[in-house]
């Protein structure tokens, strides 16, 4: 017991090794820096952040652009991806403009984002959608194909209307795979969510920390760059975690 | 990927030119803005004009540049950390727990903190470019090392394999495949970070060219820029699809 106590603390001494030596070098030969502070004013700045509500506000707005985005993404990618994967023939009627439009950054369409909704959530979202958009239209596109075909048939056989096929056939059969597609969206969203606010729009934990930096405040940049690392983490996690309990709830059959 | 005939292609070209129609009609009609939407042609003009006269060639340019120096950075990097992390039990239970952290942050949240070291220059740009695109490469290499084959390692150790010879003959190979696909997910976060940085830093490129088209509602160039960015992003992973397919030739028999 003791032995994997000790094993799983290995992983901490290097940040802790790296903390120790970024504090003594911004406390003594970086003092002037405008880019390294000492992680324990980082640390103060943050507790500051948590007071006066900046970071829950920035969290809030960040998070929830994302996931907007993510939601609209999510659901249009999952349905035309559905059909164009149980439809052989519109997948192949599809499939130029499919690969004509996915290879376009995401970020390519801040500025046009910017153009037709100002700065705020919707921006925001949007680029979050179509960024999300692609990938789940060719996973969702890669599990409808992989449906079994015997479910088909049964559809067929129950003569079900085709959206009593979708809902209670072929979606179901899906649902193991959609949760897959859902984590990796979520991964993109947040991702995007922040550049997008970095980049261009003005609010949320993207900006916090772009203002953090054009005020040489490097403690408190540091602090959000710390926040951001561990809402990052934590958010994946939390979609791992997700994706495996669908996975064995639905008898782990991917 | 299967082969398609090639008349198989003609309705898939069909669908795409309706979905150009649908554009082309949108734009005539105002169902959306002028501001927002510009015609095809006139997209197809700039573009064409663009080109010819100069500046999209020389942006297009600078923005491939830039994402083909931090992608080989990142490459290069990634493997060789990689491979010096993975080669030792001891560097990977250290420092893989560090690593999982850092990895699902936004490779942009870097750019005030590259901003404060580098200043807003090229340099700036091309750090963030190779830190945010480092990570596929350097996790898939990790990955290379820790599914190998336990028998490989016995084969290794029996022809007394230097350590060097061990990851260039055995390690690497085995996981081309995985750092193959990382270096192509490589590719897509350089494209998209060049083209961030080149927009905050206001270095020249296609980021900024965009940003710069829509701060003044010249919605042509910046359409006639995002077809740009999307060829980029095209041609360069039909390249590295091509060029995995080549290299990976020996794997399929």
């Amino acid at each position: 017991m003791a032995r994997v106590n000790l094993k799983s603390l290995r992983g901490a001494v290097v940040p802790v090794v790296l903390l120790a030596v970024l504090e003594w070098y911004a406390r003594g030969p970086g003092k002037n820096s405008d880019a390294l502070a000492p992680p324990t004013e980082a640390a103060a700045s943050l507790v500051g952040a948590v007071g006066d509500g900046s970071l829950l506000q920035a969290s809030f707005f960040t998070l929830g652009s994302a996931a907007a985005g993510l939601a609209v993404g999510f659901v249009l990618g999952v349905l035309l991806g559905t059909w164009l994967g149980l439809s052989a023939r519109a997948g192949r009627w599809g499939f130029l403009t499919v690969e004509v439009m996915r290879p376009i950054p995401s970020v390519a369409l801040i500025p046009l984002a910017m153009l037709v909704y100002g700065f705020g959530v919707r921006m925001e979202a949007s680029v979050v959608a179509f960024a999300v958009f692609w990938p789940m239209l060719v996973l969702a596109q890669a599990a409808a194909r992989q449906v079994d075909l015997r479910l088909l048939e049964v559809a067929d056989a129950l003569r079900l209307s085709p959206a009593a096929r979708l809902f209670k056939i072929v979606l179901p059969a899906m649902v193991p795979r959609l949760f897959v597609a859902l984590r990796l969206g979520v991964a993109i969203a947040l991702v995007v969510a922040v550049t997008v606010e970095i980049a261009a729009n003005p609010h949320g934990l993207g900006y916090a920390i772009m203002l953090a930096q054009q005020s040489l405040d490097p403690a408190l940049m540091l602090a959000w760059l710390f926040w951001i690392a561990v809402l990052g983490y934590a958010v994946n996690a939390g979609a791992l975690w997700v994706q495996s309990r669908v996975a064995r709830a639905m008898g782990a059959s991917v | 990927m299967r082969r398609i005939h090639p008349l198989q292609w003609l309705p898939s070209l069909l669908v795409l030119a309706a979905f150009i129609l649908l554009w082309w009609l949108a734009s005539h009609h105002q169902w959306v803005s002028k501001v927002f939407l510009p015609t095809p042609e006139a997209t197809w003009f700039r573009l064409l004009e663009g080109v010819a006269s100069g500046p999209l060639t020389e942006q297009t340019l600078q923005t491939v540049g830039r994402m083909v120096q931090g992608w080989l950075l990142a490459c290069g990097v990634g493997v060789v950390l990689g491979a010096m992390i993975g080669i030792s039990q001891n560097a990977r239970a250290f420092l893989q727990p560090i690593l999982e952290f850092i990895r699902p942050l936004p490779a942009s949240a870097i750019i005030p903190l590259a901003i404060s070291i580098f200043g807003l220059g090229p340099n700036m740009v091309l750090f963030v470019v190779a830190f945010g695109a480092m990570w596929p490469v350097l996790l898939a290499t990790l990955h290379g090392f820790a599914s190998l084959e336990p028998r490989l390692h016995e084969v290794s150790s029996a022809l007394q394999l230097s350590a060097f010879d061990f990851v260039r003959k055995v390690v690497l190979p085995s996981a081309m495949p995985d750092v193959l696909a990382g270096m192509r997910l490589s590719m897509t976060v350089s494209l998209i970070i060049a083209v961030v940085g080149e927009m905050i830093a206001s270095q020249p490129g296609l980021g900024q060219a965009i940003l710069l088209a829509a701060r003044s509602f010249r919605a042509d160039e910046l359409f006639a820029g995002i077809v740009l960015l999307g060829v980029i992003g095209f041609v360069a992973n039909a390249l590295l699809g091509a060029a995995e397919n080549w290299l990976l030739r020996w794997q399929r028999t």
